[in-house]
């Protein structure tokens, strides 16, 4: 059998972007959620919110820390996979990732070890301010980083000259027609996933009844954001759209599964495209629906897949689908928000058992929406890698082999498995062990900063050196 | 921009963050090759909290250097990580297992001989590797209209494998003096023990890669042999250094070594710079060749100039935060 280096380096590297992906979307959303702790604790003193921002800066610490190890792998998959596309794109993309190299990761690496460890060692005013620096860290890198990717899928203040991409403007590169709206978007979706997972979590201890008044505090926060920010990225979503349809119009066709370019398009609810036969089976779909939301016209007309030829169309049924879950949770999101805003004008957000059971399965949710998202970004720009100028296959590595390209996945596949099950494990325990450890005092390693894992300090396997105290402790 | 030369202005740039990155993460890398060695799991932990609020930091610096040669040299960065394909993946892996062991050993117990392993056996895999791929660097790249046309195993020769060695002697060396200077007792007494032989060993390398280098080719034999002259000041350097990292371990004092050690890293690398100088991707192409676009290239620049000073300024101010002697038993457990 003949190894495709293309098809394997484009498995690896979707491989190993999801799986960096997963831990920065949350990384920014709880940065920003303990900078709000501990100016609270700052302000009011209220041991409360000391022990909520010591708590949960533990889980911060090891989800950074796998954030770190798969990003390092990201900086350099460019060059070992995509020489070409490293080569071509330089000039544009090697100066904003530099740019979030000294004005970012410096910056996070610098103060996490502050924020982790130096409690005891700084004033509380320069332990807010690391823990501020940390949050704003995570999102100039965020904002870098978007902006790269948003010119790859709207590529403008450059110019294709010999094969290469030279810039003429910086600021219309930087901020490029889709880099507004997917920066809002992942920004709230970061939000989103730091509220779910508060919220899970808090669900979760409440329902045992562990640390009640700091568990329904955060609770109550993380409700009160979910109820404006899940619409907000409704509508956000919605310009996103818009403006996807106008420079990636094939992306949008494959989101709706629109094979012909027609008026009174339905909104499709289900369907099983067929690419091989440019149709869709088993289509249930609202009348006209689609044209109404992409164009504000019953009757507009919305593109279809048939204007481009089989090989320049992406493959539909993984980004009809993927935008489908998005859509779809993103809904129940809007749902949760609504329900938590009901249960509390009665003060029974946070013992109505029902409703913190479905918080505590929805904090997985987040992350299957961001990664559906990405999804459909990814895949529904393809086989573009630079919109309309330049295509995977020009851009994967001359001198790849199959063997080679297939060596390293199995590899990752591997490293990772392994490296993070354990992660995950040990997430699991610093959430099983709880509040209850989460003292300030406790932090009695302060000698030692900067190293993520490190602020939480619970035995690693279960059972030994136990430190987990008696389930229903009881609030109080 | 006749005005300055932009590309010779990158050089120094990220040649200085290649220095910081193999002086930085070089010791704390070196902790770990000297790991299984240890006299003590307690002492273990010890090494182990020394290295440990700095590596992160030190790692960015590789991070920078990977950015910044896609900035300023594209060409550099889409000929060497093809090129070098299965090391840099060995290089990668070594680091996140190294990374994670730091984090896991510490709250395992049965399994903490596995994140023993996985730190030493990380940090090992990837000093050998960068040592490999300093060797690849003189040894050249077989290219063709600026992309890799060689095989995914070029890299690796018994030049390159005795690189990797040398690397991995030198990391050792940083490591044990950096030890010297952070500890005391037991451990402190182990390191400068070691640290002897240890330099020993480098000298033994770097000799034999002295004398097997210029003959790896011919530019550089040219570079070494036909014009005599103030170059062979930097291996008479070395020696000083050497000779420095003898006495101060004689004479017990606890900073000299380290910084003496520094002192022989960046008298080699000046050494391996000159060898090549200016070409980036040998045999073919000058840095003048790869550098990027010069708009690129200023553009990045203008922004660093103003920004690098904030980072080293804030760096600096935390290694203060958590300056001093690391003691046994203040670690965590
Ligand atoms: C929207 C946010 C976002 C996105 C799309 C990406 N990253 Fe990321 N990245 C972050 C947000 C982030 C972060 C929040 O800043 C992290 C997470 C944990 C951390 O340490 O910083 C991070 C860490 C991180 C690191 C380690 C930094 C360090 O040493 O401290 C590197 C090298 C990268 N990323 C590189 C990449 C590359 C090459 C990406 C593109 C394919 C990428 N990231 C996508
Ligand atoms: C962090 C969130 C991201 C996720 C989850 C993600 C996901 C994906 C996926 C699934 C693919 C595969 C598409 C296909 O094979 O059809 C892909 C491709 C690609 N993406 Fe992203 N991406 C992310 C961010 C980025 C960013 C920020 C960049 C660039 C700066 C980028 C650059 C690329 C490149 C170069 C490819 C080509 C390889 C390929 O087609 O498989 N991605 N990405
Ligand atoms: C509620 C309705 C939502 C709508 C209408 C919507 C719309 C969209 C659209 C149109 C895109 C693709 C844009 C493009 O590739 O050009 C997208 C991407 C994305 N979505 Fe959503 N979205 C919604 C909800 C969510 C939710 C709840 C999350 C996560 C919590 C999320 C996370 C993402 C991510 C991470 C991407 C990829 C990055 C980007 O292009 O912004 N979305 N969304």
């Amino acid at each position: 059998m003949e190894l495709d280096p293309l098809i394997l380096s484009r498995i690896q590297f979707a491989f190993v972007v999801s799986f960096h992906a997963i831990f920065p979307v949350f990384t920014i959303g709880l940065a920003s959620f303990i900078a709000v702790l501990e100016g609270l604790a700052f302000k009011t003193g209220n041991p409360a919110w000391i022990k909520l921002s010591a708590f949960w800066t533990k889980v911060f610490a090891v989800v950074f820390g796998m954030g770190v190890v798969s990003g390092i792998v990201m900086s350099f998959q460019f060059g070992t996979n995509w020489s070409n596309f490293a080569q071509a794109t330089a000039n544009y993309l090697g100066p904003i990732l530099s740019y979030e190299v000294v004005t970012a990761f410096f910056l996070e690496a610098a103060f996490l070890g502050v924020l982790l460890f130096g409690r005891d060692k700084v004033p509380a005013g320069v332990h807010l301010f690391a823990a501020i620096m940390v949050a704003l860290g995570t999102f100039i890198s965020s904002f870098w980083i978007l902006s790269a990717n948003s010119w790859m899928q709207t590529p403008a203040g450059t110019e294709l000259r010999d094969g290469v991409f030279y810039v003429t403007s910086w600021s219309e590169a930087i901020f490029n027609p889709s880099f507004p709206y997917r920066f809002m978007h992942m920004g709230l979706a970061s939000f989103l996933t730091g509220s779910f997972v508060v919220a899970g979590v808090s669900a979760w201890y409440l329902l045992r009844k562990r640390e009640v008044e700091a568990n329904r505090k955060a609770l109550s926060m993380s409700l009160w954001l979910i109820l404006f920010i899940a619409p907000a990225q409704l509508v956000v979503g919605d310009f996103h759209g818009l403006n996807t349809l106008e420079h990636q119009p094939m992306k949008v066709a494959a989101m709706e599964g629109n094979w012909e370019t027609s008026r009174n398009v339905p909104l499709l609810l289900f369907a099983i495209p067929d690419q091989a036969n440019q149709m869709n089976h088993f289509e249930v779909g609202i009348p006209s629906l689609a044209s109404f939301v992409l164009t504000h016209d019953w009757n507009g007309e919305v593109p279809g897949l048939n204007e481009v030829a089989v090989e320049e169309q992406p493959p539909v049924a993984i980004v009809f689908w993927s935008f489908r879950v998005m859509v779809a949770l993103g809904m129940l999101m809007i749902l949760f928000g609504l329900a938590g805003l009901v249960l509390r004008k009665n003060g029974r957000y946070w013992q109505t058992p029902w409703f913190l059971q479905g918080l505590r399965l929805m904090s997985l949710t987040p992350f299957v929406a961001v990664l559906a998202g990405w999804f459909v970004t990814e895949i529904g720009r393809a086989p573009w890698l630079v919109q309309g100028m330049m295509n995977q296959a020009e851009s994967v590595t001359p001198s790849l082999t199959g063997g080679m390209a297939l060596f390293t996945l199995i590899g990752y596949v591997v490293v990772y498995s392994m490296v993070f099950s354990a992660g995950v494990y040990y997430l699991m325990r610093v959430l099983y062990v709880g509040l209850e450890d989460s003292s300030v005092d406790d932090e009695y390693d302060a000698e030692r900063p900067k190293r993520p894992f490190s602020a939480a300090h619970v035995p690693f396997e279960m059972g030994d050196n136990d430190t987990h105290k008696p389930l229903n402790q009881g609030g109080h | 921009m006749e005005l300055f030369d932009l590309p010779l202005i990158w050089a120094f740039i990220i040649g200085f963050g290649v220095i910081m990155y193999v002086l930085m993460d070089g010791f704390d890398l070196g902790v770990g090759i000297l790991f299984p060695f240890a006299p003590s799991e307690e002492s273990r932990d010890v090494m182990m909290n020394t290295v440990a609020p700095v590596w992160d930091g030190n790692e960015t610096w590789l991070v920078l250097g990977g950015a910044g040669l896609l900035a300023a040299f594209p060409l550099v960065y889409s000929i060497f990580l093809p090129a070098l394909y299965i090391g840099v993946f060995l290089l990668l892996a070594g680091l996140i297992f190294r990374g994670v062991a730091f984090e896991f050993r510490f709250k395992a117990n049965t399994s903490r001989y596995l994140w023993n392993w996985a730190f030493a056996g990380g940090s090992t895999v990837a000093s050998f590797a960068q040592g490999a791929v300093v060797g690849a660097y003189i040894q050249g790249f077989e290219t063709a209209d600026g992309v890799y046309v060689g095989g995914a195993l070029d890299w690796l020769t018994p030049f390159t494998v005795l690189t990797g060695l040398g690397l991995l002697a030198g990391y050792a060396l940083l490591g044990s003096t950096w030890l010297i200077m952070k500890t005391e007792g037991r451990l402190q007494e182990w390191a400068y023990r070691i640290t002897l032989p240890l330099l020993a060993a480098v000298l033994a390398v770097f000799a034999i890669i002295s004398v097997w280098t210029p003959f790896v080719d011919e530019m550089v034999q040219d570079r070494w042999f036909s014009n005599l002259t103030v170059i062979w000041i930097l291996p008479l350097l070395t020696l000083i250094c050497a000779f420095q990292i003898f006495r101060s371990v004689r004479n017990r004092s606890e900073g000299m070594p380290f910084v003496a050690t520094m002192g022989l890293f960046i008298t080699t690398y000046l050494g391996l710079v000159v060898s090549r100088w200016p070409y980036v991707v040998p045999p073919d192409y000058t840095l003048w060749d790869a550098a990027s676009a010069p708009e690129s290239q200023l553009f990045l620049l203008i922004g660093l100039v103003f920004v690098i000073p904030i980072v080293l300024a804030y760096t600096a101010w935390t290694y203060w935060v958590f300056r001093g002697k690391v003691r046994a038993g203040e670690g965590y457990h």
